[in-house]
This record gives structure tokens, sequence and C-alpha cells, in this order.
């Protein structure tokens, strides 16, 4: 599918199929998985059928219902392949569904919207976990199978080959279409808050080579929270990661310069999506309290609703930010946490009261460039250059990411030479 | 959908022969409930369930270049662990998680049997 890779449509038609595309490819293709309970014939029917917009609509104009047409002609192209498949007398296995489950309606003049069972599909904790963040954003979304390769940093046909594997073991396996048990939902909930989540992250995390930030596919993953928030809205765990996701998107643009990353003290604020962070603080100011994931979600979507809300780095409210990130140790007893907490202690009570929390780290994250790179700024403050230095030397080494190691020498470089 | 379901590792339970005589009746009272469980369930159908000896006990066949070799068991160390399976027809995964939960806490897998064709 190119018409994907052109994101600066030139035409009203092209327009046209972009923004159906964003709005409808998820739904058309629940709906069409619902009826037909074949996954992958309903992939292939719906692609193919996008791809027929864009040679005819350009010509022939959009058609009055744009997404019936799509679904029109996708159900139409599975219908043909099913009769090839019975005349050549083959039998493909069908999705397994619920015992009680319920086809969509297909009298109703609106299209019924299936996307909450696409997306638990999708996030089975019998599939691999490496598996369901890209499943489901090639099935919900529609993102491409190579840009999903792009944000997760491993090459398009090992992409290809995982989600492939993952659609069959769907089938095989039998994971069944249809709501899950009422008790069953809140485990479920969290697990696709989970793969979101990754999927997410996997478009801010610096991994090797120049690639800094795939920001404009993280989009997709914030548009999918979304979307949960929308099917599911009193879940909190849902509600928790919209409003984390939102916040943190929101500062995509203000996250490098000139090719290198500029940390959240260093950032230009008027860069960030400030109509974002208003819906952002929205959201993250009706979660409650509650316990689990959600409340880790929802002490993240804490921690960067502060940082959001304020207007420059010096004001930033570092003793709320501090006890947010005591209360999420407490819950998850994360190493990542705790280094976390330690930079946030030290801008609360001093950078000394920040080295003390790091001690032990090394153990629980052994190889860590962020870990080293921490102690060094920490030390720097402290006023122990000769600490910073070996320490900014050691992070340098461990980091794999070209942009990121730029910054550290830069730092280093600044400590002057060593006396 | 005919499912296989292997019932491997003692999990977090003791090796059943060393349990005493009140636990033993409550574990073999979780294969009764399991039993129960898959007949009180529309769509399903238990249609075998055994014990197995354990891996000790195993012999392996293995047939290279057309020549059947015999030797101790079992083929695999995870299969060391096996202690039982059950076979049943259920309609989806989920319908045989959830029974699965009723079985002692047992390390399992589950496993789809293909159609033939």
């Amino acid at each position: 599918m190119t018409w994907t890779s052109d994101r600066s449509p030139t035409c009203p038609e092209r327009a046209a199929i972009e923004r159906t595309f964003r709005a409808e490819w998820g739904r058309l293709l629940s709906l069409l998985v619902a009826r037909t309970r074949r996954l992958d014939l309903a992939e292939d029917a719906l692609s193919e059928a996008f791809a027929r917009a864009s040679d005819r609509w350009p010509g022939k104009g959009v058609p009055a219902d744009p997404a019936g047409w799509l679904y029109a002609t996708a159900y139409r192209h599975i219908v043909g392949r099913l009769r090839a498949e019975a005349i050549a007398g083959r039998k493909a296995p069908l999705l397994a569904v619920r015992p009680g489950w319920v086809p969509p309606d297909e009298s109703s003049e609106v299209l019924a919207d299936d996307r909450l069972q696409l997306i638990l599909l999708c996030c089975h904790p019998a599939l691999p976990s490496e598996s369901r963040s890209g499943l489901a954003l090639r099935l919900v979304m529609g993102t491409p199978t190579e840009q999903i390769a792009r944000l997760f940093l491993i090459p398009p046909a090992t992409m290809a080959a995982r989600l492939t594997r993952a659609k069959k073991k769907i089938v095989l396996a039998g994971i069944p279409l249809g709501a899950p048990l009422a008790d069953e939902l809140r485990a479920r909930l969290d697990e696709v808050c989970r793969t979101i989540y990754l999927a997410f992250t996997a478009g801010y995390t610096p991994g090797s080579g120049p690639d800094l930030l795939r920001a404009d596919l993280a989009g997709d993953a914030v548009r999918l929270a979304a979307l949960l928030h929308e099917l599911v809205p009193d879940a909190p765990q849902a509600q928790a990661m919209l409003a984390l996701l939102v916040l943190q998107h929101s500062r995509r643009d203000a996250r490098q310069r000139d090719g290198r990353l500029v940390t959240l003290a260093d950032q230009d604020r008027s860069r960030w999506h400030h109509d974002e962070i208003r819906i952002g603080l929205g959201v993250a100011a009706g979660v409650q309290p509650g316990e689990g994931y959600a409340e880790e979600l929802r002490l993240q979507a804490l921690i960067a609703a502060e940082h959001a809300r304020a207007p420059t780095a010096a004001a930033t409210d570092w003793i709320a930010i501090a006890d947010h990130y005591a209360g999420l140790e407490a819950l998850t007893g994360s190493a990542i946490v705790r280094l976390n907490r330690a930079v946030a202690v030290a801008e609360a009570r001093g950078p000394r009261a920040g080295l003390a929390l790091l001690s032990g780290l090394d153990d629980l994250l052994p190889g860590s460039h962020r870990l080293a790179a921490v102690r060094a700024d920490l030390a720097h403050r402290a006023g122990d250059v000769d600490a910073a230095r070996a320490s900014y030397r050691q992070a340098i080494e461990l980091c794999a990411n070209e942009a990121e190691r730029a910054h550290l020498t830069g730092r280093l470089r600044a400590l002057g030479a060593s006396s | 959908m005919k499912y296989f379901v292997l019932l491997a590792g003692n999990g977090e339970l003791p090796p059943w022969d060393e349990l005493p005589a009140d636990e033993l009746e409550t574990l073999m009272g979780r294969f009764g409930a399991f039993d129960e469980a898959c007949a009180a369930r529309p769509g399903v159908e238990l249609l075998g369930g055994e014990p197995l000896g354990d891996g000790s006990t195993a012999t392996t066949l293995r047939t290279r270049g057309g020549e059947m070799t015999i030797t101790d068991g079992p083929f695999a160390e995870a299969a060391e662990q096996i202690g039982g399976y059950y076979l049943l027809d259920a309609p989806d995964l989920d319908t045989v998680i959830e029974l699965c939960r009723v079985l002692p806490a047992y390390d399992m897998d589950i496993r789809p049997v293909p159609d033939m064709p």
C-alpha cells in the first residue's frame, strides 16, 4: 500500500482517502472480521478496497458514503475469494467465537463498532507480547507493516513474519472473537493498555542509529488509546493511559533540535502542543485513585501533568513529582522508577539526596547508560567534577544511540579537561 | 475445536505422593470439579484424560535415516515433568483456559488438535 506513505495528499480525493483511512480502517476491518470470521481475507480485502479507492476516486469523485463504499467493495472481494476457495475444495478454518456471540447487525443503517473486539483479539495474553503491539497497530489502526517494523527497530520481513505467525495462532489456537466475561475484561484491559503503551514508548525510545524519534508513529498509539477510552470510558486504566500518552506526546516537537535530543529542562515550551496539554490535564484530573496497573498509569499521568503544567522548567513542582515517584516505586519496586525518583528528589532536595537513592542500582540496572548519565549529572551538580567525568565516560561507552551519545559527549566536554 | 491439555510441572504444588492425605483429597477434588465444570459447560465435551507415568518410565523412539532407535526417555527435559493430560472439545481457547483454572495449579500447555484433512 504505497499511498499511505504519501502523508501530504495533493488532491481532495486523496485527502478524503487518507481521512477515511485514519477514521474508518479499524471499524471497517472489525466489521469484516466479525461478518466473515476470516482474519486473513478481511485484511487483504480491505487493503484492496483502499487501493481501488485511490485508483477510482480521483477520477470519478468521492462516493457519498465513503466508508460504505469501502465496506461493500471489500466484502465483495472476500465473497469472491471464498467462492474461489470453495471451487478449489479448500476449507480454511474460521475465527473462533465465544458461545453466545452474535454477529453485528447488517440491517442497521449505521455500521456497528466492533473495534474493541478486534483490540482484545490482538492483545490476547496467549499471543507473544512482542507481537501484540504490532498486530494492534496493523489491524486496528491500519499502520503499514514497514512502519511498524521501523517503530520497533526490526527489519520489515521480521515484523511481517511475526504478524503472520500471530494471526495464524489466533485462528489455529481458537482465540475467540466476542467480549470476554465481565470479570476477565479488567485483566484483559491491563494487557491491552500495556500493549498500547509499548507501541507508544517504542516511538520515543531512541534505540540505535540516527533515527532519534518516531513520533509520527507514536501518534498511532495515542489514537489507539483514545479509541480504547472511547469504547470503555469507565475503565480507569484506559483513562489514565490516555492522559499519560496525550501529555507525553504533546512535547514531541520540542524533543529534538538539529537532530539532537533536547532534555525536558531545555525544551522550548512554546513548541509544546498546549491544546493537547489542556485535554490531557482534563483527563488526568478525572482518574480516580485505584490499584494495580491502573494506579501505576495514574501516577505516571500525574507526573506528566506536573511537567506539562509548569510554565518554565524552574517552576516545576518537583516535590509533588518526587512524591508520585515514591508511590510508583512502592507499587512497582522497579529500578527504573527508582532512577527517575532519584532525579526528582535531586531537584526537590538537592543532588546529594538524589545520589543517595542511586546506591544499589548498579546491580539492578547493569550496563545502563542512563544510570551513569544521571550519576554524572548529579555528581557535577554536587561539585564532584572528577566523579562526573568518570560517569559521563561510562555513559558514553554504554550508549548505543548516536544522537544521545553526542549529547553526553557535549556534557563531558563542557566539564573541561581533567585536572 | 479439539484441545489437548498437558499437565506439566508441579507448579506451586509438591509432588502428589508427598502430599498429606487431606491435601491429596483436596487435589483429587479439583480433578472431580474439572470434570463437573466441563460437563456443565455447553459446547464442551471431555473426550479423555489420564495421569501418566513419570518421565523416568518413558521410552523414546526416534527414526533417523530409516532406522528406528529405542532409548530411555523422555525425549526432552521438559517432558520429564509431564504428569497427565486431558483431551476435550471446546468452542474456543478462552473457554479451555477458564476451565483449567478449576484444576490443581499445575503448569499446563494447551494445544489445539488440528482437523486432519
